[in-house]
């Protein structure tokens, strides 16, 4: 942690209950070290052409902003109510009944009443109603109106930057009212005047140049990729060729940088590869690329039409290299934007075939025009048909639970595929409490391009109810590791079961997956792909050190 | 604005607005005003304000497929989908879309948070909300068919049917008919016991307390104003019935009188219908209306096997496959990655291989 949260006992210090005399719409707006983000570096936005790059920094009074910035605002805000229906009616239709309140995560370990997805929404709204209705032009703050000042500027932006677009809120939203969308477009109207986090800029400007968020060049994720095959064959004794940008591939396997980049992402991008190695036989035809090596975007929290600019390498990449379909890694917004965006923004992959296992002859009809495939759609494929050979009792000393990641759970509905993986290579998996999971799953509190460091505290406040739930699992079934399907979540969960459930590890599915996993020719294996001693062999571990 | 603000203001808007048709029949006998103009004119607000707003919404497009997937997707074959909260298809948008409408369901997840020191959180029961919900709307609706019997002669039976089961729930407890006055209505009751809850719970829950808007208890007021001076008029201030129902069938075959007689209680209730519906376009009431029309709601999770089209989707500038091999080129040779052109001087020494991937 490059900035420390305050200790968990003096976080958790929670008052929920708002000030009584004093309204919303006028109270000044605190930027707060520990709460945001720093401000976009102007090389960054630069690089991909976006407007007011400046050295500036979100805790200064000046925030150098070009003179006409009120009319870019009202005039963004009127052009994406003419683009989005969704947000005209989000705009107009709330009736502040309030179940939304107590559900954002951020309200919940933070107590910030404008963390309510309620009143997050009411800080555009009131400028909506300012400006595009006649009730608050004329009626002003007893229509709920307010004008656009600087202050409220800041107010937007620290709060759209508050929000992990997780959409919990909208599962409960009587009108299905999505603060993810209000945050999207919000942030895609603060992006106009330069106002964006560095933390989000500098991936969407490496994405665009390198292929990933990480700005890791061709030739070093190649040797990433390689330091694995490495690590692999020192654990198991098999040595891996994975292939990159290789033309007339079947697949072109596609996931999150961020695993070949950081523990424990890292144990996962090799539970890939190992994965892909013992396919081989069966006839897989994988291709990686270092082009196409970001599934993840960033874009995505930037601007709709940045997270055209970054997908768009998806399908062109899968067209030069001439394959039939596309795998796609464990990862969560990625996948909301699979799902609900990709085909849209840069379909038809009319170049591309329906995706079918090699293995299994199985037909994705679900994905028959995205012609993508979530790797535990395929994984699951190849157990259910007996086709892996699945020793789970080298992952007997974990106690397994599973986080649904918010983004394939609420924007996807994928929460069958990864169990179904996990309770075929783990003895003991362990469910939390049912408030908790599934399309109630509580975000890891660092999504949206929140996983920075200097915001620690906003994560470990916003991750708590998440923590919470771990922490209850572990109390009550002795877990001790949480389960995933997302590069971020493998990326900042680690930071907050630290912070507040310390016994507890995090993994990846397919890390499992390539623990229980038999391979043709593996001699016999000791250590996990951690180099952790597999169960029953922490002897043989001792012998060996002496 | 805090919540006292809030409240005075929709309270001083209300009484206002009971005064006018109070001082306007009561003290200037302007009947054919409240009586029937400003009716029509409230009902033409309403009709064209909720056409012209529905359109609105409908004239911006929904570009992307954004449903709140609320289950299991539809996947492999041996999985099983949640058909209603992921729908895959319009029959499931349907199912969903009615459950929500008619049931709340959404609302019906609600939990209360629940966090004490630890920190120990966990969500609790909380249906109260939801139930508040479904009365208030349901009897409304009741109160509402019931007064079909003012502008429809002769009254149809489920009208008569509806009235006979609301009022006999509640002759046990009062067994008043012989008084002279009517049977209690059920829904009146549960109308006004939603109504209060919904306001209580805005002033006494402190995250309630801070969100409300002015229009947020205004229509609260409004609605309340308009059942309270209904049950004055059913059950303490008698109205002649008669004429209400001549003034009432007047209006609906537009051949509108404003007979004599009628007691200013009416004109106020009268007043208190046409306000709400002509402030129904303009207000957070279009929820009726925009439930329907909610992306997160109304659309199948099928973007992934069939394309959603956005409109205004338009070209954007990336940068290409060649712009990064252009740039990584000499590196990607080094690294033994294949590229598509060789870089002048080492063409010669490895074109053969230009296709060659890092897999032999």
């Amino acid at each position: 942690m490059s900035d420390e949260a305050p200790k968990p006992e003096e976080l958790a210090k929670i008052d929920h209950r708002p000030p009584i005399w004093t309204g919303w719409m006028h109270e000044p707006t605190q930027i707060r070290r520990g709460i945001a983000c720093y401000g976009a570096n102007p090389k960054n936005l630069e690089y991909v052409d976006f407007p007011n790059p400046r050295e500036w920094s979100p805790f200064d009074e000046d925030w150098k902003l070009p003179g006409n910035w009120k009319e870019i605002i009202i005039e963004g805000l009127r052009e994406r109510l003419e683009k989005f229906r969704s947000l005209k009616i989000f705009m107009d239709i709330c009736v502040r009944c309030g179940a939304c309140a107590d559900k954002c995560h951020f309200f919940i370990g933070g107590g910030d009443p404008k963390n309510m997805p309620v009143l997050r929404a009411e800080l555009l709204r009131s400028i909506y109603r300012k400006e595009n209705t006649i009730a608050g032009k004329i009626l002003g703050q007893f229509a709920g109106a307010r004008a656009l000042t600087y202050d409220v500027l800041r107010e937007w932006w620290s709060y759209f930057f508050q929000c992990t677009e997780c959409r919990r809120c909208s599962l409960f939203c009587p009108y299905g009212i999505d603060t993810a969308e209000i945050t999207i477009i919000g942030r895609e109207l603060l992006n106009l005047l330069g106002l964006n986090t560095d933390w989000i800029a500098a991936p969407v400007a490496n994405c665009y140049r390198t292929g990933n968020h990480l700005g890791i060049q061709p030739h070093a994720y190649k040797d990433m990729i390689d330091f694995f095959v490495d690590d692999i064959e020192e654990i198991t004794g098999v040595r891996l060729e994975p292939s990159f940008n290789r033309k007339g591939a079947e697949i072109l396997f596609i996931t999150p940088s961020g695993d070949v980049f950081a523990d424990p992402g890292t144990y996962t991008c090799m539970g890939y590869l190992i994965l892909f190695h013992y396919l081989e036989n069966l006839g897989l035809d994988l291709t990686w690329s270092t082009f196409a090596s970001e599934g993840g975007n960033f874009g995505y929290f930037t601007s709709h039409e940045m997270a055209k600019r970054l997908n768009a390498k998806m399908y062109a990449e899968a067209k030069r290299l001439g394959v039939k379909w596309i795998l796609g890694g464990e990862c969560g917004h990625m996948w909301r934007g699979i799902n609900q965006y990709m085909d849209t923004f840069n379909g038809p992959a009319d170049f591309l075939e329906e995706p079918v296992s090699p293995i299994t002859g199985t037909k994705f009809d679900n994905a028959r025009s995205t012609k993508m495939v979530h790797i535990t759609e395929f994984t699951a494929d190849l157990i259910k048909n007996n086709k892996l050979k699945l020793d789970p009792s080298r992952n007997d000393n974990l106690k397994v639970t599973f986080h649904d990641s918010c983004n394939p759970a609420r924007g996807m509905g994928l929460l069958e595929e990864p169990r179904y993986i996990i309770k075929n290579t783990c003895n003991h998996f362990y469910e939390m409490p049912e408030n908790t999971i599934r399309e109630q799953t509580f975000c890891c509190g660092s999504g949206a391009g929140l996983n920075a460091g200097e915001d620690m505290e906003l994560r470990m406040r916003g991750g708590l109810p998440r923590a919470n739930a771990v922490k209850h699992v572990h109390e009550t079934q002795g877990v001790n590791m949480l389960a995933c399907v997302c590069a971020i979540d493998r990326a900042v969960l680690p930071a907050l079961m630290e912070y507040w459930v310390p016994e507890v590890d995090v993994t990846g599915v397919h890390e499992l997956v390539a623990n229980a996993l038999i391979l043709d020719g593996e001699k016999e294996r000791t250590t996990n792909l951690r180099g952790e001693p597999l169960p029953g062999m922490e002897d043989m571990e001792e012998e060996e050190d002496v | 604005m805090n919540f006292i603000a809030s409240i005075l203001f929709s309270g001083i808007a209300i009484s206002i607005l009971v005064l006018i048709p109070w001082i306007g029949v009561g003290a200037l006998d302007l009947r054919v005003l409240f009586g029937i103009v400003v009716p029509y004119l409230a009902v033409a607000t309403f009709f064209v304000g909720i056409v012209v707003r529905v359109l609105d919404w409908a004239r911006s497009p929904v570009p992307f497929r954004i449903p709140t997937t609320a289950g299991q997707q539809w996947s492999l074959p041996w999985i099983k989908p949640n058909r209603i909260d992921n729908p895959k298809g319009t029959g499931g948008v349907v199912m969903r879309m009615i459950f929500e409408v008619l049931l709340f369901r959404s609302l019906f997840r609600n939990t209360r948070l629940e966090f004490r020191g630890g920190p120990k959180i966990s969500y609790e029961w909380e249906k109260w909300l939801w139930l508040g919900a479904l009365v208030f709307h349901y009897s409304f609706l009741v109160v509402f068919v019931r007064h079909f019997r003012f502008f429809i002669e002769p009254v149809p039976v489920f009208v008569t049917l509806l009235e006979k089961l609301d009022g006999f729930l509640q002759m046990g407890i009062l067994p008043v008919n012989g008084l002279g006055v009517p049977s209690v209505y059920l829904t009146d009751m549960l109308l006004m016991l939603a109504l209060t809850y919904l306001f209580l719970r805005r002033i006494y829950i402190p995250q309630m307390r801070y969100l409300s808007l002015p229009a947020d208890y205004f229509p609260l007021f409004l609605i309340l104003t308009l059942g309270l001076t209904g049950i004055l008029m059913r059950y303490l201030i008698r109205v002649d019935v008669t004429a209400v129902k001549e003034l009432a069938i007047g209006l609906v075959t537009f051949s509108p009188k404003a007979p004599e007689g009628i007691g200013v209680i009416f004109y106020i209730h009268l007043f208190m219908l046409s306000v709400l519906i002509a402030y129904f376009p303009f207000s957070k009431l279009m929820h009726l209306a925009g439930i329907f029309l909610s992306p997160s709601r109304n659309l199948s999770n099928n973007s992934r096997f069939v394309r959603h089209i956005n409109p205004w989707n338009y070209p954007v500038k990336v940068h290409t496959y060649e712009e990064y091999e252009e740039e990584f080129r000499d590196k990607m040779v080094e690294a033994e990655l294949p590229v598509e052109k060789m870089p002048e001087g080492a063409a010669e020494e490895q074109a053969g291989s230009p296709e060659e991937g890092a897999k032999e």
